[in-house]
């Protein structure tokens, strides 16, 4: 099986593997052939999110896609590539702060129901790998934007009743935030464990119009810019 | 750069610490080889221990009990009861920073049973227990602005010596991004690095991180080893892969068969004797499966989503209909820095918490549940008692002459040509001790793999890094793990045969029984490779 791998370079490499993941292949290689690849990896179990890179242009966790002859390698996008591989997630992960992305003080005597529990389960499997934020195409005109990741862990907050301040939440999220957000849904489809920003970045569109916010692009409706559900269109 | 208490490791330890000292008013600096939130702690699965009473009737003691019990008397007394009664109020601190634990009907936190356990005791999180407390306590960190530097690779722990003491004054790490070596000075420091499963190579269920770096660096500092021979199996990981299957399988009723269907063993014991029973079926020959098909696809989904997923994508069989082949695996070490009843070692201000700390709750055998409990509870304590310490520390050391040693250790194993290759090396170590140094051991096999692991020793001159460059240099960082994981080989390999009895995890074939006359006690192994026993 050969596979081309984006280093400074695209190069090819060929291995002897059958039904093996991309990371068993990446391993493969470092290991038999050539000790400078770089990529990074850490549970192998789809759980730690540190192998998430780009195959023939879709986000996947190299532990998790299982390799195919012919693929293309290449690291996330919309980060800097440090090597080969590997990417610095630094300045993806201050989104999370930038958005306050946290129950604001710890709750006493709030009686969380199973109902309450399920409304952000799914938010809460998130495993920070960055395959969202590599996907989304809003860094591409606005590298500020908050980001997938980060506004889904801001819905997870914002939407548990433990939470206090939700108004400052939702302020936060008005500029570089929710409103940037274009609803490809390119998030939605690359996420390794099922979760759509999408909808709930949505969710705080909904949430911050009944804060008294308003769609910034809303006032532009009909002139540049502006569509019939409040995406801006480029 | 300077701050009152270094922090090595960004699990689920390190970053409870952070929270703990910098809220009792100490500057932290959290330093970790990856980045927050890929620590080994997402790997958790099963829950966290806490005698709440959620679901049936438990106690404190009952907890108390049964992990003494699972500790085949290794255990001391005081600190489990210190555990088990800061259980209650650690669940109700991650509840109240938004720990979304699983609920049960009337809103209380949903628990359920683990091995070797009363009752049901474990409070989970679907089976994503360990990543949803990580993360909001990563969350917590943002908030409260604690300083995370990211993929920082630990050297050394550099100390002092004065008056007969040995003190930490600080650490000395790689920066992977740019291959500088860096300094970073405090008066307290937290090891919270993790176990050394890895040593286990593909045997193991652990991230490929899990290589004791912390461990062997605190080893080189001064500090004591102990209980190193304990080492964990778990009873089921897949076949293939050794990727975990939780407990809770188990817990929720599933069976374990043998290749014609018969169930061998009853499958709520505690671990070592699970991963006995399962490794006797295996030596007749049979294979072994988890059966979990009968507990039906919407209690699957609900309770084990992940595991559900796990077994599709890595074993190719969907365990509502299909049988899931398993074996036992490394997955917990028991032994690790020696800490005293407040979490510090022997070198002053070096204290240690988490899976590379030995707070001796956990003896010859761990509980499910009590690893993520331990994080917590002795987190806790450590992150306080660090800033406690560090507050009456009036020295400055000028340490940056560090610098210029460990760059030239690095240099000198950049510049050497690479012989003998330590990944095969690696793999050979991890295939004997899970043949030698595994669920039965024998004395003989365990001096063999001594020698062996001697030999290897012997050609690390011959071993060297291919890759040149200083920047994201993983070859250099694997090789420098594969050295730490050499010398805890060595110290796990003392241990274990110097214990010529059979305790818990540490099962020897050429003496079946329990041996309190002699070996009731931790031992404790030096950096000379002496191992001597003390209670």
């Amino acid at each position: 099986m050969k596979i081309n791998i984006q280093r400074e370079k695209l190069t090819q490499y060929e291995f002897d593997l059958e039904d093996a993941t991309l990371l068993e292949a990446l391993n493969e290689i470092k290991i038999n052939q050539d000790a400078s690849l770089v990529y990074a990896s850490g549970c192998r179990s789809s759980v730690c999110g540190s192998c998430a890179m780009r195959v023939n242009g879709k986000e996947v966790l190299a532990c998790a896609y299982k390799v195919q002859d012919g693929d293309l390698v290449e690291p996330l996008k919309n980060v800097p590539i440090i090597r080969d591989l590997v990417v610095d997630m630094s300045k993806a992960y201050k989104f999370n702060a930038k958005a306050k992305a946290w129950q604001s003080s710890p709750a006493k005597n709030i009686s969380v129901t199973q109902e309450d529990e399920k409304i952000n389960e799914v938010q809460s499997d998130c495993i920070l790998c960055g395959a969202c934020y590599s996907a989304c195409p809003v860094y591409t005109v606005n590298s500020e934007f908050l980001g997938p990741f980060s506004l889904t862990r801001v819905w997870r907050y914002v939407s548990d009743k433990r939470e206090d301040n939700t108004k400052d939440k939702i302020d936060t999220i008005q500029t570089n935030g929710v409103w940037d957000c274009t609803l490809c849904n390119e998030c939605t489809i690359v996420c390794p464990q099922d979760i759509s920003s999408k909808a709930d970045i949505e969710k705080l569109r909904a949430k911050s119009a009944i804060s008294g916010h308003m769609d910034p692009n809303f006032g532009s409706f009909g002139g540049f810019g502006g569509s019939f559900d409040g995406s801006p269109t480029f | 750069m300077r701050s009152d208490v270094v922090i090595i490791g960004a699990g689920g330890a390190g970053l409870v610490s952070a929270i703990n000292a910098h809220e009792s008013g100490a500057k932290v600096i959290v330093l970790t080889k990856e980045y927050p939130t890929r620590s080994q702690t997402c790997m958790a699965q099963g829950g966290i221990n806490a005698a709440l009473s959620n679901a049936g009737e438990d106690s404190v003691e009952a907890h108390i009990k049964n992990t003494l019990k699972a500790a085949h008397g290794l255990a001391q007394e005081s600190a489990v009861k210190f555990l088990c009664e800061e259980a209650i109020g650690a669940v109700e601190w991650l509840d109240s920073i938004g720990v979304p634990f699983s609920r049960t009907k009337d809103s209380k936190i949903a628990q359920r049973t683990l091995g070797g356990a009363s009752a049901a005791r474990a409070c989970y999180a679907q089976d994503y227990t360990g990543l949803k407390i990580l993360h909001t306590l990563y969350d917590r960190c943002l908030s409260l602005g604690i300083e995370i530097l990211d993929e920082r690779y630990l050297l050394e722990f550099i100390t002092n010596k004065s008056e007969n003491k040995v003190s930490v004054c600080g650490v000395s790490v790689l920066n992977k991004r740019s291959g500088e070596v860096e300094i970073y000075e405090a008066p307290s420091v937290i090891v919270a690095t993790g176990g050394y499963s890895k040593i286990f190579h593909k045997h193991t269920t652990n991230s490929s991180s899990s290589t004791g770096d912390g461990i062997a660096s605190a080893l080189r500092a001064g500090a004591r080893l102990s209980d190193m021979e304990f080492i964990q199996f778990h009873p089921t990981a897949l076949k293939n892969s050794s990727i975990l299957i939780s407990e809770s399988a188990r817990g929720a009723g599933g069976y374990l068969l043998n290749s014609i269907g018969e169930r061998f063993t009853n499958e709520l014991l505690p671990r070592d004797e699970v991963a006995r029973a399962i490794y006797d079926e295996m030596q007749k020959g049979e294979d072994v499966f988890l059966d979990i098909r009968h507990l039906g696809e919407a209690f699957i989904d609900e309770e084990l989503p992940q595991e559900r997923k796990l077994a599709i994508l890595y074993e190719n069989i969907d365990p509502v209909s299909d049988l899931i082949p398993i074996k036992p695996v490394a997955h917990y070490t028991m032994g690790g820095i020696e800490v005293d009843s407040e979490s510090m070692t022997n070198v002053m201000g070096l204290f240690a918490v988490g899976e590379c700390a030995n707070h001796k709750v956990h003896g010859a055998n761990r509980l499910g549940g009590n690893s993520l409990l331990e994080l917590i509870v002795f987190g806790r304590q450590a992150g306080n008692n660090a800033s406690k310490y560090a507050k009456n520390v009036k020295k400055d050391e000028n340490i940056s002459l560090h610098v210029e040693v460990e760059s030239e250790v690095l240099d000198k194993i950049r510049n050497c040509t690479c012989r003998v290759s330590f990944y095969e090396k690696h793999k050979l170590i991890g295939d004997i001790f899970y043949k030698n140094v595994g669920i039965k051991r024998d004395k003989k096999e365990l001096i063999f793999a001594l020698d062996e692991i001697y030999k290897i020793k012997d050609d690390l001159p011959l071993m060297g890094v291919d890759d040149k460059s200083k920047i994201y240099n993983n070859n250099l960082v694997e090789f420098l793990e594969f050295k730490n994981m050499l010398e805890l080989c060595e110290t796990v390999l003392l241990s274990a045969i110097a214990r010529g009895e059979s305790r818990g995890a540490h099962f020897r074939v050429d003496a079946p029984s329990e041996n309190d006359a002699i070996f009731k006690a931790h031992s404790i192994v030096d950096e000379s490779g002496r191992v001597s026993y003390e209670n």
